[in-house]
Formats: structure tokens, C-alpha cells, sequence
């Protein structure tokens, strides 16, 4: 499956554009001190606010940081952000998707409260979470993946609600296996490429809404380079160095533009009986 | 009907319920002693006695929910502890540039999203379909504060042609020009939103685009622009007006970054305000107030369904 998957991704040359900005947004986190050719962190009043130039190549901010250094680190916060946030919300959305569409009594209980904290604005549901938590980058994980968590929840929900019915799961059950078996065998490898699918769309999502909390200066602390907080310290200098607005937003979009490209090709892609599920956001 | 009408009212009385239940223990999710953390740092043992018993958060905690909740029903959302006002009073002192924002945005993108999208599907994989498919990918993919800043600098400090920030109220000056300073925020929130309309309506009506009523239609003879708009999107319209519901709740985020970017007084700049200032009352009476319009909302969808679609009234 993972070879269909793969395979999919190199034969839609749009798809292979995506998933080389998302190799080329690993390699920067991952070999960032290499890569970097400043101190992210150097102060440096005298070169402060520049244009692009040799030395500095996206110019430099208010404190006279180097903002290409600044970019290739906060391409490291970017994706340990995403990836807690799909992992979070995939285990658990997860646990409770398929538990809620095997067992009637608790789905429907389950549903309810999902479908409650649905109802609350994504944003403002995080904000308050952190309110309470404080600021900090596991906090906003954790206040962020809320949102998806009951997405995933309750599209899993309805594909175990689906699979339950086929006739695979009657016979296997017809030959006494248990419930536990049923499911971690039977159900769970059915539902991966949806799953797969999910946790891209979850990935570019959680990316934007990261962004914003760190713009409204409730995300990661200021120290920390994130292309979200740059963006906010440097607003009020953009009239004199548009960079500081520029270079860091064009890494966002591109970087949430290559996980949606990615994502709508893994759906296009997907077992045709779990594609209708996706139809919305 | 009248039957659905009551079904459809009865079944937001849990959903209420069980929403002012969660927010209310957001409130006593915090670590400590909330009159303490409300109070911050500099607050002296006696001020933490005093808005411990002013609060009631000396009393067990069904008691202190009873209390909150029948307030709540009454009208009676609080006190804000930063401005000694009435939550629902600070609210209200807020709510006109929101509302202004939100009703504004919506129908912008009610009028570029729907008709782009049914275009986008009618000239299936043409150049307009392919340049409308990327350029509303693209503006999902941006965070809506980046739009905000670009716009402003582009359009207030290059161009110099719309206000950048700020809101003179309309209603108290009477003055309708003051709407150019709605310009820049509104489209700023509309474009993601608007976004996700044209491609929600691109999918559903290529959907009823293979159907076979519009082959029918088709056959029968009918001008494509006929089986276009009568055919197909009037049967595309019920997916697309469930959508509608949704943007809803996105509005809702969009407008506290919005706000924040164009420096607006409203709803949605108080709560980061609140948030940053832990006034809990005030938080709380916003997402209320939020997720009770976003009921609202859903009921009237609700409806709408009803007169379109006539097999949700029979069954």
C-alpha cells in the first residue's frame, strides 16, 4: 500500500513538486547549524532592518538577526509543530473514531461531545486552551490538535461504521475471533489510507493555525525563530524592510501549499469507497 | 413540518447544554486556585479572599455551575475582572465592527465563491477551471494574517488608496464612507473562506454535472446555460449550503487575527486581549456567545434544507 502511495506521488508531476518542498523543509530542519550562515540568534544593531544582499541573502530584522539563518531554524519548530499535532490527534481521534463506530452505547456519547467541540471556533477554542495552560510549544500542540482530533475522530468514525457491515468482519467473526482481534487486525490496516490521507491535510491545517497563535504572540516564546513570530515582531517595520513580512510568510505558503498538493493527490488516489468521506475540510 | 421545526429546536437544548457545561470547566481546568491566577503575581492574599468569595469559588463546584448557568440563562454572563463591567456589556460595546466584519466577508464570499465555483465546473479542466483551482488552493494555503499585512502594505502604504487599520463607528456617526476601512479586513477574511466555497462547489456540481437528470435535461433539448442553473446547481446547492454552516465557525477564527492585523476594536481583538489579561468571565461569555450564533446558524441552515429539499420534509 505504501507503494501506491508512492507511486501516486511521482506519476502527478504536481504532487512531485509538493513533496520536494517538503524534502527540501526537512533537510533545512534537519542540517539547519550547516545550512545556517549566521547565528539566528546574533544580534547585530548596526546591520539592522536590510535588503537581501551577498551577506545577508533575505536581509536582516529589527535586531539585525540574519533572516535566511532565522528561516532554515524555524523550519525545525514548523515541522516538530506539524508532526506533534498529527500525531496527537491522529492517536487519539483514532482511539476514539474506531471505538465510537464499534461500540453503539459509547459512540453515541462520544459523538455528542465531539460534535460539541466542533461547534466551537477552531481559534478560539485553542486560545482558551492556552489561557489556561499557558504559553509554550507542547501547550499549543496540544490546544491545536484539539480541533483535529475530532475531525479525525469523526471521520474515522464513520469509516469503522462502514467496515463494520462488510463481509469480511462478519466472517471473520463467524470464526470466533474476539473483538480486540477484530479490530486491531481487521479494521485499523483497513482504515491507513484514509488515515494517511488525514494527517496531510492535518499537517498543512495545523501549520496556518500555529502560525497564527505565535502571530498573536500566544504561541512559542519570541526567543525561539518560528516563521509565525517572525512575521509578528517584524510587522511594524514592514514599510521599511518588506523582507522580514516576505521570506517568512512565502516558507508558510509553500510549505502548506506542498501538503495540500500532496494531500489532494493522496485522496484522488484513495480506495473509492472511503473518497466521499472527504469531501469536506 | 411543524414537527421538525420542534425536533430541530429540541435538539439544540443538549447541545447547549453540554457546551455551557465544557466551557464552564474551562474555567476550572487551570492549575491552582483560579481567583489566584486570575488575580496575577502582585496580588495580595486578602484581594485573592475577596474575589474568591465575590466569584464564588469558595463554594462546590455544581453549586458554582447552577449559579453561572442560571446567570447565564437570565443574560447574566458575569463580571469582567479587567473592566468592572458586565461580560455581556463589554461584549455588546464590542460587537458592531465584528458584525460589520462577519456579515460583510460572508457575502463577499457567498458572491465570488459560489458562481467562481460553478464556473470552475462548468469549463471542467479548461484554463479558467485550472487558473480558479490553483488560485483558490493557493489562498487556503495562506495564513490569514500574511494576506492581511501584504494587503495593508500594498494598498494603504504603497498605493495609499484605503484606510490601514482602525474603525470609525458607523453607527454612531451615521457616516457610510466610514466603510472603506471594512475593505482591506474584509477581503482579507473572505479569500481562505471563499476559497473553500469554490472548491466545495466545483466538487459538488461536477457530482450532479453525471447525473442522469442532466443528461436528460440535455436531451430533452434544454440550453446549457437552463441546465446549468436549474438542473444542476439548484441540485448542488444543498451540499453547498451545509458548507455555509461551517464558514461560519472559520469567520469566527479568521475575525480575532483579522482584527488583530488591522488593529479593529472588536470581538474577536478581545479575546487575544482577554487571553494575554486571563479575564476568564469575559472568555467564557465570548465563546458562548459564539457557539450559540453558531447553533443559530445551523438551525436556519436546518431550514433552509427543508425548503429545498422536500424528501427531508417527508421523511
Amino acid at each position: 500500500m505504501m507503494r501506491l502511495f508512492l507511486r501516486s506521488l511521482v506519476k502527478r508531476k504536481i504532487a512531485l513538486t509538493g513533496s520536494g518542498v517538503v524534502l527540501l523543509i526537512l533537510v533545512l530542519a534537519l542540517f539547519s547549524p550547516l545550512i545556517a550562515t549566521h547565528d539566528p540568534m546574533g544580534l547585530n544593531t548596526a546591520e539592522r532592518l536590510q535588503g537581501p544582499s551577498s551577506a545577508h541573502w533575505f536581509g536582516t530584522d529589527h535586531f539585525g538577526r540574519d533572516l535566511f539563518s532565522r528561516i532554515v531554524y524555524g523550519a525545525r519548530l514548523t515541522l516538530i509543530g506539524g508532526m506533534g499535532v498529527v500525531f496527537y490527534s491522529v492517536v487519539f481521534g483514532v482511539m476514539i473514531g474506531v471505538l465510537s463506530g464499534y461500540y453503539r452505547q459509547f459512540g453515541f456519547v462520544a459523538m455528542r461531545l465531539v460534535d460539541v467541540v466542533m461547534s466551537f471556533p477552531a481559534l478560539l477554542l485553542a486560545l482558551a486552551f492556552i489561557a489556561i495552560l499557558g504559553p509554550g510549544l507542547a501547550n499549543v500542540i496540544i490546544a491545536v490538535g484539539l480541533n483535529f482530533l475530532t475531525r479525525t475522530a469523526r471521520i474515522i468514525f464513520g469509516l469503522t461504521l462502514k467496515l463494520k457491515e462488510e463481509v469480511f468482519v462478519e466472517a471473520i467473526r463467524s470464526i470466533g475471533a474476539s473483538n480486540a482481534r477484530i479490530l486491531l487486525r481487521h479494521i485499523l490496516p483497513n482504515l491507513m489510507s484514509p488515515l494517511i490521507v488525514q494527517a496531510t491535510f492535518t499537517f498543512a491545517f495545523s501549520l496556518l493555525q500555529i502560525a497564527s497563535l505565535d502571530f498573536l504572540g500566544v504561541g512559542v516564546p519570541p526567543q525561539i525563530p518560528s516563521w509565525g513570530n517572525m512575521i509578528s515582531e517584524g510587522r511594524i517595520y514592514i514599510t521599511r524592510a518588506p523582507g522580514v513580512l516576505l521570506f517568512p510568510g512565502v516558507f508558510i505558503v509553500l510549505t502548506v501549499l506542498a501538503f495540500n498538493l500532496v494531500g489532494d493527490v493522496l485522496r484522488d488516489n484513495l480506495d473509492p469507497r472511503f473518497r466521499d468521506q472527504f469531501s469536506g475540510r | 413540518m411543524l414537527k421538525y421545526v420542534v425536533k430541530c429546536l429540541l435538539s439544540m437544548i443538549p447541545t447547549f447544554l453540554l457546551a455551557s457545561v465544557l466551557i464552564f470547566s474551562l474555567m476550572h481546568l487551570m492549575p491552582g486556585d483560579p481567583a489566584a491566577v486570575m488575580l496575577g503575581d502582585t496580588a495580595s492574599p486578602e484581594q485573592v479572599q475577596e474575589l474568591q468569595v465575590a466569584m464564588g469559588f469558595d463554594k462546590p463546584i455544581y453549586v458554582q455551575f447552577s449559579r453561572w448557568f442560571t446567570g447565564v440563562l437570565q443574560g447574566d454572563f458575569g463580571h469582567s475582572i479587567f473592566f468592572h463591567k458586565p461580560v455581556l456589556q463589554v461584549i455588546r460595546d464590542r460587537a458592531e465592527v465584528s458584525l460589520f466584519i462577519a456579515v460583510l466577508s460572508m457575502a463577499l464570499i457567498i458572491i465570488t465563491g459560489i458562481p467562481i465555483g460553478v464556473i470552475s465546473a462548468v469549463w471542467y479542466n479548461s484554463y479558467t477551471d485550472q487558473a480558479c483551482s490553483g488560485a483558490s488552493m493557493l489562498a487556503a494555503s495562506m495564513p490569514t494574517f500574511w494576506l492581511g499585512l501584504n494587503l495593508m502594505l500594498i494598498f494603504s502604504v504603497v498605493l495609499g488608496w484605503l484606510p490601514s487599520s482602525g474603525f470609525p463607528s458607523v453607527v454612531e456617526s451615521g457616516n457610510l464612507g466610514n466603510l472603506r476601512y471594512m475593505v482591506l479586513p474584509c477581503v482579507t477574511l473572505a479569500a481562505p473562506n471563499s476559497a473553500l466555497i469554490i472548491r466545495l462547489t466545483r466538487a459538488s456540481m461536477l457530482d450532479v454535472l453525471k447525473e442522469g437528470y442532466v443528461t436528460t435535461a440535455r436531451a430533452k433539448g434544454l440550453s446549457e446555460v437552463l441546465v446549468t442553473m436549474k438542473h444542476a446547481f439548484r441540485n448542488s446547492l444543498i451540499s453547498i449550503i451545509a458548507v455555509v454552516g461551517f464558514t461560519f465557525v472559520g469567520l469566527a477564527s479568521g475575525t480575532v487575527i483579522t482584527e488583530t492585523v488591522f488593529s479593529l476594536p472588536g470581538i474577536g481583538r478581545l479575546v487575544v486581549e482577554s487571553v494575554l489579561r486571563r479575564d476568564y468571565p469575559v472568555i467564557q461569555g465570548i465563546i458562548l456567545v459564539i457557539t450559540v450564533a453558531y447553533m443559530v446558524v445551523n438551525l436556519a441552515i436546518d431550514f433552509c434544507y427543508t425548503f429545498l429539499d422536500p424528501r427531508i420534509r417527508i421523511s
